[in-house]
């Protein structure tokens, strides 16, 4: 082995005396913490942007194909001068709210049952573990018939799909609350309906908020889908029709507004988050 | 109030942790148990308060809780138990609220205990900003915010720096020769034991019974840390300890 010979050789070098020829230690460490860098993110959208209208206006993007970024702005202003933008958003925007939280509020419920009771816990979770996979589209059929054709049907598809990714937030926040706490509670005497209350709940609020989150875009995706079976009015519809008449500007238009709402409600959560979470940071 | 142990036995399923214990916390001292880890110290404690049902024997208060005591036996746990969500205010009122108190008397005993741990410029402070000792210290004004007659505390420094430790020790001893209380004090620290315990009781490995208990009737205000009694004692116990405690880690190790 080459053992002695590196070592003989670096035994002197080691011991040389401060002030000779040191070798600076070599930096090795730092990366791996992302910070948050919030122009990058706008500065990929414009650019992406501005390529694809560059592309267009040159004519190396068809505009039958991918319409420029201009003319799906054109169509989304035709649409607001028309007056229908607010009537397709407001249509929209009913079925999501009501479906997402009568959801969100059943999912909670039955969620913190299953998070507190044995029984409860038995009854709920082979359920759901059986229907959630199932795409709710495919159930929408189903929901015509029960609900009719308007509203109710679309409703319950959203209604739906927030329900079981929150009962399997909820429950599983519920799981992962730090058992110390609740002997705490109980130490102190502290009745079962205020350990849930004042302990369980606000400990298990972090992961039922994410799960809001995937709720809250999974209605989004069922609400498009919702509304491409028989509605007048509605994001979806308006996406469908264009999708029907080639008209992909106020296609792609139509999946931006999609798009902003995605966003909005993303916003929103975040706020919730901040304020109900900010004892994290 | 005193505390007192008949012929407690528990065992969980088939492994038996405590054996036959007598004992008896009295009013107005701290008790200290030692004893190698795995010996069923923390087991006793819950049992103690009530947080586990003992396979055999029974556990007896003695006398009346004192006036105005809310929660009569009382945890102070290893890892402080604060919600963090919570300020310090917060988390002490958390105790104070299922009793219907007013709200001039609640603020008198947060202010009245935040005072005692010297807490008062941190009340608006969340556990996060907290180092271990502070949050150590809102956890114990949290216990005595219900006047406790009997403090249940399970290895209270275990989780703070020695430094930290020290502060904290001369910090009890200091609440108790102001307000002396009556405390069941678990720990695995010898010194913890010899600073506190007006009496020491030493539990043999699994199954835990009684192999010692030690009275020291040296005031609490004399025992510094230079004390040469002390520093006798604590040797003492350790040779008592010694064997089990080597025991104990080589069955460990065996799995």
């Amino acid at each position: 082995m080459s053992d002695t010979t590196p070592m003989a050789g670096q035994i002197p070098a080691a011991s040389a005396p401060a002030g000779g020829a040191g070798k600076p230690v070599t930096f090795r460490g730092g990366g791996f913490s992302p910070k948050p860098r919030k122009l990058v993110g706008l500065l990929v959208f414009v650019v992406l942007i501005a390529l694809w209208e560059l592309g267009s206006r040159a004519g190396v993007i068809s505009s039958l194909v991918l319409p420029a970024p201009s003319e799906a702005f054109g169509a989304f202003m035709d649409l607001a001068n028309s007056g229908n933008l607010w009537r397709h958003v407001s249509a929209s925007l009913q079925r999501l709210v009501i479906g997402f939280a009568c959801g969100v509020s059943l999912g909670l419920i039955f969620g913190t049952a299953a998070g507190l009771s044995s029984v409860a816990r038995a009854a709920i979770t082979p359920l759901v573990s059986a229907i959630f996979p199932i795409p709710k589209i495919a159930l929408l059929p189903l929901f015509i018939i029960w609900f009719g054709i308007g509203e109710g049907s679309k409703v319950a598809t959203i209604l739906f799909g927030c329900f079981f990714p929150m009962v399997i937030a909820t429950y599983s926040a519920i799981d992962n609350v730090d058992r110390t706490l609740i002997r705490m509670g109980q130490s102190f005497s502290l009745s079962r309906a205020q350990i849930i209350w004042k302990i369980v709940l606000p400990a298990a609020l972090p992961g039922i908020l994410s799960g809001t989150r995937i709720a809250a875009s999974i209605s989004i995706i069922l609400l498009v889908a919702a509304e491409m079976i028989g509605a007048e009015y509605g994001i979806g519809a308006y996406v469908l029709l264009a999708g029907n008449l080639m008209a992909t500007d106020q296609l792609i238009a139509g999946v931006a507004i999609l798009s902003l709402l995605g966003l909005a409600v993303n916003w929103l959560i975040s706020r919730l988050e901040n304020h109900f979470l900010g004892w994290r940071n | 109030m005193d505390l007192r142990v008949e012929n407690l036995s528990h065992s969980y399923s088939n492994l038996e942790v405590l054996r036959d214990l007598n004992l008896t916390i009295p009013h107005g001292e701290i008790v200290c148990v030692i004893g190698p880890s795995g010996c069923g110290k923390s087991t006793l404690l819950r049992l103690l308060g009530g947080l586990e049902k003992p396979t055999e024997g029974r556990i007896l208060q003695l006398g009346e809780a004192p006036s105005g005591s809310l929660n009569p036996l009382t945890y102070v746990f290893q890892d402080f138990a604060l919600l963090p969500w919570r300020t310090v205010e917060g988390n002490i009122s958390l105790v104070l609220e299922p009793h219907g108190l007013s709200s001039e008397e609640k603020e008198r005993r947060i202010a009245d205990v935040l005072d005692r741990t010297r807490l008062s410029d941190f009340r608006k402070a969340v556990p996060k900003q907290l180092s271990g000792g502070m949050k150590q210290r809102v956890a114990i004004a949290r216990a005595l915010a219900v006047n406790p007659a009997v403090l249940l505390m399970d290895e209270p420094l275990s989780a703070l720096d020695s430094q930290t430790r020290e502060l904290l020790m001369d910090d009890l001893s200091g609440l108790w020769q102001r307000e002396p209380f009556t405390s069941c004090y678990i720990t695995h620290n010898l010194n913890e034991a010899v600073r506190l315990g007006h009496k020491v009781v030493v539990l043999s490995r699994r199954p835990g019974i009684i192999r010692e208990i030690v009275e020291i009737d040296i005031p609490l205000a004399e025992r510094e840390v230079s004390n040469p009694k002390l520093a006798a004692l604590q040797q003492q116990l350790w040779e008592m300890m010694r064997d089990e405690a080597q025991t104990a880690d080589m069955e460990l190790a065996a799995g």
